[in-house]
């Protein structure tokens, strides 16, 4: 590997080898096994609502290749009440112009540029090691949070109100016990391994090669997407920027294929040597030949275990929905656990963890499914279609529609959750319904994003609102493009949720409703644990 | 909704003009000009309940045959 320097994180002996945090009067609140983008992030979102955290990590460094590049507006908007989503988008490659060639002429360009007035682009190219890097630097200089690098968990314990778990270090092993076990460990999942946990859903035989390369001299700047390229006659190749420059390269192979004998260097180089032509120069920086599978756990919650990220769910790289989809996991449990926690849920409220985020998941293997088909077609009708749709693209332009590389990750629609108060007045023709995550939009010289809180908040667009006593609350004046998004009259309120999804709304102003909806959005009603 | 009922006003001509294009092309041919065909009409009908209902139909016309 050559532009990124791993660091080595400290790892320190564990109180608990020295007989010291022995006994039950040292239980601690959470324990998240994994340090991947989705462990640190639900480090963070715990800490800031007060709970201290442990979290444990069988390695010492960050992601070891750049593997989930494709940071999304909805993660980028999480990371940045952290206050780290800002480096991310100054170190990253923020583009929107990407081209489609067919063999080896282009077939069309298309302009990704999202609309204007968002505090975030649409999504940010940035390798994963330094999205770990930004998270870990953050977490250790969190006091609440203990970050314990070379802790392998070895074994897990549930209890009907704690867990206990086994852990291996350097010096010794150790048990440590806690009220609650994240599982952020990973698509190969140590921790759903030893519960002996279910993994069911479909294999993709396929194979692909990442080859991320440092390209010397001048650097393409755009997306490119090539079918039956000369330098790939039978499959299809993906080229995209990173920071630092660094491209991915990521050639698609047949399930036939020799993964040991393309990922040979000379038969790298011979291909990028064909795609880049005979003046380019290069260095390699990482090689991975993977395949994928789409899988999904029956329950995401079992008893005091929790399970979030790949280690819940999995889905195929196409659309980015891997790491932006972790992210998003811990956005929706983190606030959940934190009212749990603090006796101001019934436990209940975690099935809806589950149900919204198991939705959540079919939705983006729904998505990346279909990618992959396109991608890689199943049955020679599925090909006679693909291929149909990219002969006619240059003359035809609704056929560029159905091009599917990879649909963009947005934040997924959780519609008929129990948490949410369904629309009461008809008369909505936009704005986010509730199960939508809310929108961001100019407000003030600054960003709605950056007005919102941790805890819920109501948003009330120019009316006499008065304060509530539970919930803070953001009045909109005179924002036209926020009015717009929300199609927002003189005393239109809505309630969002603290991961920022919209509980309920009203054409008026209206506490005693507010009061409901939120009783109801923080799982109080008791109808929540049984509308399921 | 699908329109089950005659929409055409030269029916004969139109059934015709269908298979005189696909004369003289290979069975492959055939299936990447169906496809291309299907995209570009289903493009123009525009309207997905339509296009399901005629799926449906053409699949149910299949299995009973």
């Amino acid at each position: 590997m050559g532009s990124y320097e791993y660091r080595h994180y400290p790892y320190r002996r564990p109180a608990e080898l020295d007989g010291q945090e022995n006994g039950k009067g040292t239980r601690r609140p959470i324990l998240i096994v994994g340090a991947g983008m989705a462990g640190p992030t639900l480090a963070l979102e715990m800490a800031a609502r007060g709970v201290p955290v442990v979290v444990l990590d069988d390695s010492d460094t960050v992601s070891v290749g750049s593997r989930s590049i494709c940071q999304a507006k909805h993660s980028l908007e999480v990371w940045d009440r952290f206050g780290i989503a800002g480096k991310m988008v100054e170190k990253g490659i923020t583009w929107d112009e990407g081209e489609v060639y067919l063999r080896d002429k282009p077939v069309f360009r298309f302009n990704l540029q999202p609309a204007p007035g968002h505090k975030f682009p649409a999504f940010v190219n940035l390798q994963q090691y330094y999205v770990e890097q930004y998270l870990y630097d953050r977490c250790l200089a969190d006091p609440l949070i203990e970050m314990r690098f070379r802790n392998k968990v070895v074994g897990v314990a549930p209890h009907p109100d704690h867990v206990v778990a086994t852990v291996e270090t350097p010096d010794g092993t150790y048990d440590i016990e806690a009220d609650w076990l994240v599982a952020c460990d990973g698509v190969r999942s140590p921790v759903r391994h030893m519960l002996g946990l279910a993994y069911p859903g479909e294999i993709f035989h396929d194979q692909f090669l990442i080859a991320d390369i440092r390209l010397l001299n001048e650097l393409p700047k755009e997306r490119r997407f090539w079918f039956y390229p000369p330098f790939h006659p039978t499959h299809s190749v993906l080229l995209h920027r990173q920071a630092d420059d660094v491209l991915r390269v990521d050639f698609q192979f047949g399930p036939d294929a020799d993964a040991d004998e393309e990922r040979k260097p000379e038969n790298v180089d011979r291909r990028l040597r064909l795609m880049f032509g005979p003046d380019a120069r290069w260095e390699h920086e990482w090689t991975s030949v993977y395949t994928f599978t789409c899988r999904m756990m029956e329950r995401f919650v079992h008893g005091r275990v929790i399970f979030a990220g790949d280690a819940a769910h999995v889905v195929s790289p196409f659309g980015a929905r891997g790491g932006n989809g972790a992210v998003a996991d811990v956005n929706n449990l983190a606030w959940k656990l934190a009212l749990v926690m603090a006796g101001k849920a019934p436990v209940a409220l975690l099935d809806t963890y589950c149900s919204e985020r198991r939705a959540a998941a079919q939705e983006n293997i729904l998505n990346s499914t279909r990618s992959t088909d396109f991608v890689m077609p199943k049955f020679p009708a599925s090909r006679a279609f693909r291929d149909a749709a990219l002969a006619l693209a240059r003359d035809f332009p609704f056929a560029r529609a159905l091009i599917n590389s990879g649909r963009l990750s947005v934040p997924t629609v959780q519609p008929g959750s129990p948490l949410d108060t369904p629309d009461a007045d008809g008369d909505w023709s936009g704005g986010p319904p509730p199960g939508c995550a809310m929108l961001d939009a100019p407000v003030g010289g600054g960003w709605l994003v950056d007005r919102m809180g941790q805890d819920f908040t109501v948003l009330t667009f120019g009316a006499a609102a008065k304060p509530l006593p539970d919930v803070p609350l953001v009045e909109i004046g005179d924002e036209p493009l926020a009015r717009e998004r929300y199609d927002a009259r003189p005393g239109t309120t809505y309630l969002v949720r603290p991961d920022r999804y919209v509980a309920a709304r009203w054409r008026r102003f209206d506490p005693a409703a507010v009061a409901a909806a939120l009783a109801r959005a923080s799982g109080k009603d008791t109808s929540c644990s049984s509308a399921r | 909704m699908l329109q089950r009922t005659l929409n055409l006003a030269r029916p004969d001509d139109v059934y015709n003009a269908i298979v005189d294009a696909h004369k003289g092309l290979s069975d492959e041919q055939c299936r990447a000009f169906d496809a291309r065909l299907i995209l570009l009409l289903a493009n123009h009908v525009g309207d997905e309940a339509a296009i399901r209902e005629a799926l449906a139909a053409a699949r149910e016309t299949l299995d009973k045959a």
